[in-house]
């Protein structure tokens, strides 16, 4: 039987409210409107009564329903007497209107528009001054690399090397493999029109080689590496062991930062000089397969398309990209708040970042080129 | 015994915030040389900030620290190393470095900063794990071993370079009372054998009355010291309503002046 509600008056300006069925949250319960209304259209009432004698089963819903109406009826000065109730139920309306005296922390007002807009710019210019403040420490711990000071374990970066290194060996193929088919697919339909489907060759090789091959191994590892730097920093700052490395005078941008920055500074030219290869010859197993090119004459014009200058360039945004991957990594990891939202917000602005800096330095790199006419 | 008597922790007027929300206000007291100091107070009172501030982690807004009459935020970073060197922090976790095994975070602290040979490094390293009861565990990740060994082995990496003072944060959090008990023990005996100055933040009743030589209670209200002196002290004679009950979990009100 759901929840119902009636009212009568035993005495002038006093109103009873009988409740009768079940008053469970999973069968509903009646608006307390009903009794605001009766409150209304009867001006006199001073006091309100209870009568639960025809009350079911009841749980938290009634005493929800309750402790709203008390808390109205207090508001108009009409006194409520909770005789009458469930036993059960008059205990723990009095844990829930007991006043404690405890003083609330602030809790931040809603800002203003133009405040938040204000708020905003600080904190990025905030944002700015502590990358330029941890890539500074980043140089003084190479500085020190390169004189000989730093410390940091041998065999956790071997260890760094390996992950970003070796064990990426795999998705690197499969994605610059299928580039290179891409590519070469692309270039077809297009040179197909001239008669001209041995240039093929050119566009794959010039395409992965220069820029190619770099922002995909950059994306693959900003997903991969960057990621995992975050969560790894940024657990370890949650856990307290980076304060544990300053406390005994340990740099942790030193200890942690500036391996992981190597090992991705090397890692990254290797692997996209891997990455080149595969997409090459991914390019020449459609061509010579599925295009039916002529094999030789396909590697012969790879060869004169592809200049020195061109694996220079490609090079030179794989260790940017290192750079930028690692550096978003760490930074967000040692910027992360203490709670499991906190890494989150690490790792994902992580890999955000780094891609997103991958396609801006990639556009800056090509206007230099540009400039340089290489 | 003049030596005894001298502060080797002063702090004068010192403000603590939590994101920018201030939660002490004017923090004044000071830590004798060798004994037990315990900083209490319910959650959110500003001493987990507190114990950051005391260890050289981060700057207070106002007042200053000295360190047997050195001001560690007046000294150049090599001043403030050298000052924090000295310490040895229990943190409330544990913080043992999880990539290292537990041999390798007590030796890391000794291969950076004393003189010794690996094979020494080595002997010492089984003696620290030795007198937390860990002997054996050398080889052992701290994701091996349950959350009570893992709070001795940071303990034994607290104390892996001697230090004169020792920070715990909250060393009883997280502990199953038989655990928390060992530890209490642990931090007495150290205080007996190594002679250090000792510093506890904690709200465990059990071990402030088990460890504490002299306590400061803060309240989070007034953003305030509001009682300092011997534990059990301030429970006998304490006329303030606050500290009797925050003493004996609320259940007896002060005596009426």
């Amino acid at each position: 039987m759901p929840a119902k509600l009636s009212f009568d008056y035993p005495s002038a300006g006093s109103l009873r409210v009988k409740l009768s069925g079940n008053w469970q949250i999973d069968v509903g319960l009646p608006a307390e409107n009903e009794v605001i209304s009766e409150l209304s259209s009867h001006k006199d009432i001073t006091q309100v009564t209870f009568d639960a004698s025809e009350a079911g089963s009841w749980d938290s819903g009634l005493v929800s329903f309750l402790f709203h109406l008390i808390k109205d009826c207090e508001r108009k000065n009409i006194r409520v007497s909770h005789q009458g109730l469930p036993p059960g139920v008059e205990k723990l309306l009095a844990l829930a209107l007991k006043v404690h005296s405890r003083i609330m922390p602030q809790k931040a007002a809603a800002e203003h528009f133009l405040a938040r807009v204000g708020s905003k710019a600080l904190e990025f210019s905030a944002g700015a001054l502590s990358l330029f403040n941890f890539l500074g420490e980043i140089a003084v711990a190479f500085g020190r690399l390169f004189s000989g000071r730093a410390y940091f374990r041998r065999d956790e970066f071997i260890s760094i090397v390996q992950k970003c290194g070796v064990d990426a060996l795999g998705l690197v193929s499969l994605i610059s493999i299928m580039v290179g088919v891409i590519l070469a697919f692309i270039g077809a339909i297009q040179l197909r029109l001239f008669g001209a489907q041995i240039f093929i060759a050119d566009i794959v090789g010039i395409a992965m080689i220069r820029v190619m091959g770099a922002i995909m191994t950059g994306i693959i590892m900003s997903g991969r590496t960057g990621a995992s730097f975050a969560a790894e920093l940024g657990l370890m700052q949650v856990n307290e062991e980076v304060d544990a490395f300053k406390t005994l005078g340990i740099s942790p941008v030193e200890f942690l930062v500036m391996p992981r920055v190597l090992a991705l500074v090397i890692m990254m030219p290797l692997l996209t000089l891997y990455a080149d290869f595969m997409g090459i010859a991914g390019g020449f197993l459609i061509s010579t397969r599925v295009l039916d090119l002529n094999p030789v004459e396909y590697w012969q014009h790879t060869q004169s398309a592809v200049s020195l200058s061109n694996l220079w360039i490609g090079l030179i945004h794989s260790v940017v990209f290192g750079v930028i991957i690692a550096v978003c990594g760490c930074l967000r990891g040692m910027q992360c708040e203490r709670s499991a939202e906190g890494l989150g917000v690490a790792t994902t602005s992580a890999v955000v970042n780094a891609i997103t800096s991958i396609v801006v330095a990639t556009a800056i790199i090509t206007f230099i080129c540009q400039l340089l006419g290489v | 015994m003049e030596e005894a008597k001298k502060p080797v922790i002063e702090v004068r007027g010192l403000d603590l915030s939590y994101d920018d929300y201030a939660v002490m206000r004017n923090l004044n007291f000071s830590v004798k040389k060798g004994e037990i100091f315990v900083v209490m107070g319910g959650s959110g009172c500003g001493k987990s900030t507190l114990l950051k501030v005391l260890i050289g982690l981060k700057e207070p807004e106002k007042g200053e620290i000295l360190y047997e009459g050195i001001n560690f935020w007046e000294q150049d970073e090599a001043g403030q190393q050298k000052i924090m060197r000295r310490f040895g922090v229990l943190y409330q976790g544990g913080a043992l470095w999880s990539s290292f095994t537990l041999g390798e975070n007590i030796a890391l602290p000794l291969q950076l900063y004393s003189g010794l040979s690996p094979e020494q490094i080595r002997e010492m390293v089984e003696l620290k794990l030795a007198l937390v009861g860990l002997s054996g565990y050398t080889d052992f990740y701290p994701s091996e071993i349950s959350g009570g060994m893992r709070k001795r082995a940071a303990l034994a990496r607290a104390i892996a370079l001697d230090p004169d003072i020792i920070f715990f944060d909250e060393p009883s959090a997280g502990l199953d009372p038989l655990s928390a008990r060992l530890l209490d023990d642990l931090i007495l005996q150290l205080k007996d054998t190594l002679g250090a100055t000792i510093i506890v933040v904690t709200h465990e009743l059990a071990s402030i009355f088990a460890v504490g030589d002299n306590a400061a209670l803060l309240d989070t209200e007034s953003k305030s010291m509001i009682a300092s002196g011997n534990p059990k002290d301030l429970l006998a004679n304490s006329k303030d309503p606050r500290v009797i009950q925050f003493l004996t979990r609320g259940e007896k009100q002060a005596m009426p002046a």
